[in-house]
């Protein structure tokens, strides 16, 4: 088994996982900002800067821990593997972020997929925890039709977009990589267990922090940087305007990275975010094209998947959806059909891909293309 | 002296029938009365007491000795005080015994002798015509006894009326001309509904199959509204249907105007009601919300917030047609054959959560929809979302009224009858009727195939698709379940994980 992470880093996270409490303290606020610019001091200071009493003591505990061997037994009870930058297994692209880059790793998942890791072929996938269906279906089929391209989908495994990105890249038989707030031996939130079960075999789930470690906010920001050095390309899908995604496009841009948007609706909080992006001047992102031009250049190929021909009436039905009719009345009030018409139209509709309906019977739009 | 008299007493919805003894003894007066009586039954004394004795009667001052039998079964309200007060006026040969052999007496009696209405009587009317004997009720009950046939009426005002009857000066009503159900015009009517095409759609649909509905949607969609036209598209009940409803309501209280029958009840409890009032329960035992809804429709509002346990007990009615209520001393049945239309919000702020007014967390609407989706998920073949009715659809023409829509429906009722036989609906059959009856056409079964990878429904999601389709081809006046049957069921279809 190769070497896993070093002494001095191990001590390190651990360091932050013992003085986690008192960082979350010092934070206050603006955690994207405070938590990098504590990620950038080194131990010594670290300690002295958020835990001034206790500083000496937290240091020697961290150091113990490393020495005895501990942790490497917890990684092993859970599967997990360690690194740090003195390992040549250690991701490249982590050295963007300078002086507060990571120190050890630890992650569930085919550890060899750390050295084949590159931004160039990876994209990161971020947007609201409430996102609607529209945010979930675009962030399903990007990550799909990505990963189909083989292209890595990065995430957080967050409720929301970043779930419905993780499950697109799987079922696009791609690989995708969870960054983890918490530990990377457990899923974070609970409810995301099968999701972190299937991400250990399709992909990687990564951490900074070691095993067990407690779960504080400043971890969630702390760890967007992260995301947004593993990746060419940030894209966010379905943001509010106060939604933490928008630090990881903040922090994609410091790292000289691009960032991608999703428009929506003029009238949807749940956009705002992204449309404030696309107005500042983030890149427009309709479709996984978009996001392949930004990667490899303008003239990136691939098949859009179109779906089966459509009757008159599928057709006008469609239209209606897309207009923003959820139901079989309102569609019936916009095309002017009958409503057995409609139903009928909905029903085949449905059948072949171009709709879904949600637990209470409401439409939405997919991401299949009309055909031709 | 010993006399005896025969009456009832009502358990669920049936009439039980209940002996009075009177036995009258030389000794200090005393009146004790047995049998399991409840507070109202042993109040009897007092109400007997005071009505014997302002009809110009002698209460005796001897030892009076009252028995209601069987002994064990419980007795409950005001309802054996005339057959007591009879047995009294017998045992002291106040009016002669033998003919009221003849008659079975129900009535209360208020203290000046006059006699007092009782739910239940219909349901007494048809054991007394079973037994072959008359039945006396106080005049406001009559109306409602004639109705049974072959029920043989009489009609007391007071306990002076009694004693008539007793000595033969009082003659039985003439038997009544066979009354009919009420027709629909009364019902609140589905052109009150304006637009919402959909939803009077599936309406539609769920009448002309007896297929469970639930309409999902927020506040002022008008679900509650369109739920209650229900009725008004349902085909008549027949006589024998009216009567069971009529008797229903009878023993609970709510019997019709006199002499009138019952049409199709419309029943919608509060969410916060319980088990028990909901299916029927309580000791003696009572007809719930069910029983009352018996060949109508029950409506459930808010299903969300209903009791799980309530609705659970809701399963088995659902699919007998009639409820089981155990005792210690034995089972008590009651009918409860009825089509449930349940509403529902999209969410816990009620807009949805595709709308940008939705403020609901993800944990939230998670939450909200598994306590939906578990509350009965299998029960609706139907379910729709709604949207509030726009401005337009407001202003605009009334809809197409109920008498047109139960055309349709009735004649969609009566294709289903002529292949399941009669009194049958679509929501009934079973598999081997399924697939005998509802197997789709070429073009069908290829919509069926390719939706099977889409939808990922259960086999029993598929039979519940294909029910609706064979009512969507009896509206359409269909033989055949064709491709535009099996994608419109498709669309109205219940989406849960099962």
């Amino acid at each position: 088994m190769s070497r896993g992470a070093c002494p001095s880093c191990l001590s390190r996270a651990l360091l932050l996982s013992g003085l986690a409490a008192h960082i979350e303290k010092s934070v206050d606020g603006r955690a994207g900002e405070r938590a990098r610019d504590l990620l950038a001091l080194s131990d010594e200071e670290l300690a002295a800067a958020v835990a001034p009493n206790r500083a000496g003591q937290a240091l020697g505990k961290a150091r113990d821990r490393a020495a005895h061997d501990t942790v490497l037994a917890a990684l092993e009870a859970t599967g997990c593997w360690s690194t740090c930058p003195h390992a040549p297994s250690f991701p490249a692209a982590f050295a963007a972020l300078g002086a507060s880059g990571p120190r050890a790793l630890f992650g569930a998942g085919a550890r060899i997929g750390l050295t084949t890791l590159d931004p160039g072929r990876a994209a990161t996938i971020v947007g609201s925890r409430r996102a609607g269906p529209y945010g979930r279906e675009v962030a399903h089929e990007l990550a799909r039709l990505l990963a189909g391209a083989g292209i890595d989908v990065i995430s957080g495994m967050a409720l929301g977009v970043d779930s419905a990105a993780h499950e697109g890249a799987l079922a696009g038989g791609g690989r995708t990589v969870a960054i983890l707030g918490a530990g990377a031996e457990r899923p974070y939130p609970r409810s995301r267990r099968h999701l972190y079960e299937r991400i250990r075999t399709g992909g990687m789930a990564i951490s900074e922090l070691p095993p067990g470690s407690p779960t504080f906010r400043w971890m969630f920001p702390a760890r967007n940087r992260l995301m947004a050095a593993l990746a060419e390309v940030t894209v966010v899908v379905e943001a509010a305007e106060r939604s933490g995604s928008l630090i990881t496009a903040e922090m994609a841009i410091e790292s000289g990275r691009q960032v991608g948007a999703v428009p929506g609706p003029v009238n949807s909080w749940r956009s705002s975010g992204c449309n404030k992006l696309l107005a500042e001047g983030a890149a427009v992102i309709r479709d996984a094209r978009d996001v392949l031009e930004l990667l490899l250049g303008p003239g990136a190929s691939m098949t859009v998947e179109g779906g089966r021909n459509l009757d008159e009436r599928e057709r006008e039905a469609l239209e209606a959806v897309e207009g923003g009719a959820a139901t079989a009345g309102a569609v019936a009030v916009a095309t002017g059909l009958e409503s057995g018409m409609v139903q009928a139209a909905l029903g085949a509709l449905e059948r072949a891909g171009y709709v879904r309906s949600g637990p209470t019977g409401r439409y939405s739009r997919t991401a299949l293309g009309h055909p031709g | 002296m010993l006399a005896r008299t025969r009456t009832f007493a009502i358990q669920g919805i049936d009439a039980v029938p209940v002996d009075v003894e009177i036995d009258i003894h030389r000794g200090l007066p005393a009146f004790s009365l047995v049998g399991l009586p409840d507070p109202a039954v042993r109040e009897s004394r007092e109400r007997v007491r005071a009505a014997i004795v302002n009809s110009g009667f002698e209460f005796p001052l001897k030892r009076i000795t009252a028995s209601l039998a069987p002994a064990d079964l419980r007795k409950a309200g005001p309802g054996f005080d005339l057959a007591i007060a009879a047995a009294i006026l017998c045992a002291s040969e106040q009016i002669p015994v033998e003919p009221l052999e003849l008659w079975w007496l129900a009535g209360e009696l208020a203290l000046d002798g006059s006699i007092r209405s009782l739910p239940g009587v219909l349901a007494m009317a048809e054991r007394a015509a079973l037994s072959g004997s008359g039945i006396a009720v106080a005049a406001a009950n009559a109306g409602e006894a004639g109705l049974v046939e072959g029920a043989v009426v009489a009609s007391l005002r007071s306990l002076s009326d009694l004693a008539a009857l007793a000595r033969g000066e009082l003659e039985p009503l003439p038997p009544a001309p066979p009354s009919v159900p009420p027709a629909a015009v009364d019902l609140p009517d589905m052109a009150d509904l304006r637009g919402q095409a959909a939803l009077r759609n599936a309406l539609e649909v769920a009448a002309a199959g007896g297929h469970g509905l639930l309409v999902t949607g927020p506040p002022g969609a008008g679900k509650s509204l369109a739920a209650r036209r229900l009725p008004s598209i349902l085909p008549p009940l027949t006589r024998a249907e009216a009567i069971e409803v009529t008797r229903i309501a009878s023993v609970a209280g709510r019997p019709p105007p006199d002499g009138t029958l019952c049409g199709r009840p419309f029943r919608a409890p509060h969410h916060t009601i319980s088990p028990a009032g909901l299916v029927g329960g309580g000791s003696p035992p009572r007809a719930g919300e069910i029983t009352l809804a018996h060949r109508g429709v029950l409506f459930l509002d808010e299903l969300g917030e209903f009791g799980r346990t309530a609705l659970e007990a809701l399963r088995q009615p659902l699919e007998e047609g009639f409820v089981t209520i155990a005792r210690a001393r034995g089972t008590v049945t009651m009918p409860a054959r009825f089509q449930i239309v349940a509403a529902a919000n999209p969410c816990p702020c009620g807009h949805g959560e595709d709308s940008p007014r939705c403020r609901c967390r993800p944990d939230q609407i998670r939450a909200f929809e598994a306590r939906l989706s578990g509350a009965l998920a299998d029960r609706f073949d139907l379910s729709i979302a709604v949207d509030q009715p726009t401005a337009e659809e407001l202003a605009g023409d009334p809809g197409e009224s109920s008498a047109a829509i139960a055309a349709r429906v009735a004649e969609a009722r009566e294709r289903a009858a002529s292949r399941l036989g009669p009194g049958r609906a679509n929501a009934s059959m079973t598999e081997p009727e399924l697939t005998l009856h509802a197997e789709p056409d070429d073009e069908g079964s290829e919509a069926l195939a390719a939706g099977h990878a889409s939808f990922g429904l259960s086999g029993r999601g598929w039979s519940r698709v294909l029910k609706v389709a064979r009512t969507c081809a009896d509206l359409d006046g269909s033989d055949a379940v064709g491709r535009r049957h099996i994608d419109r069921a498709l669309s109205m279809r219940r989406r849960t994980k099962e």
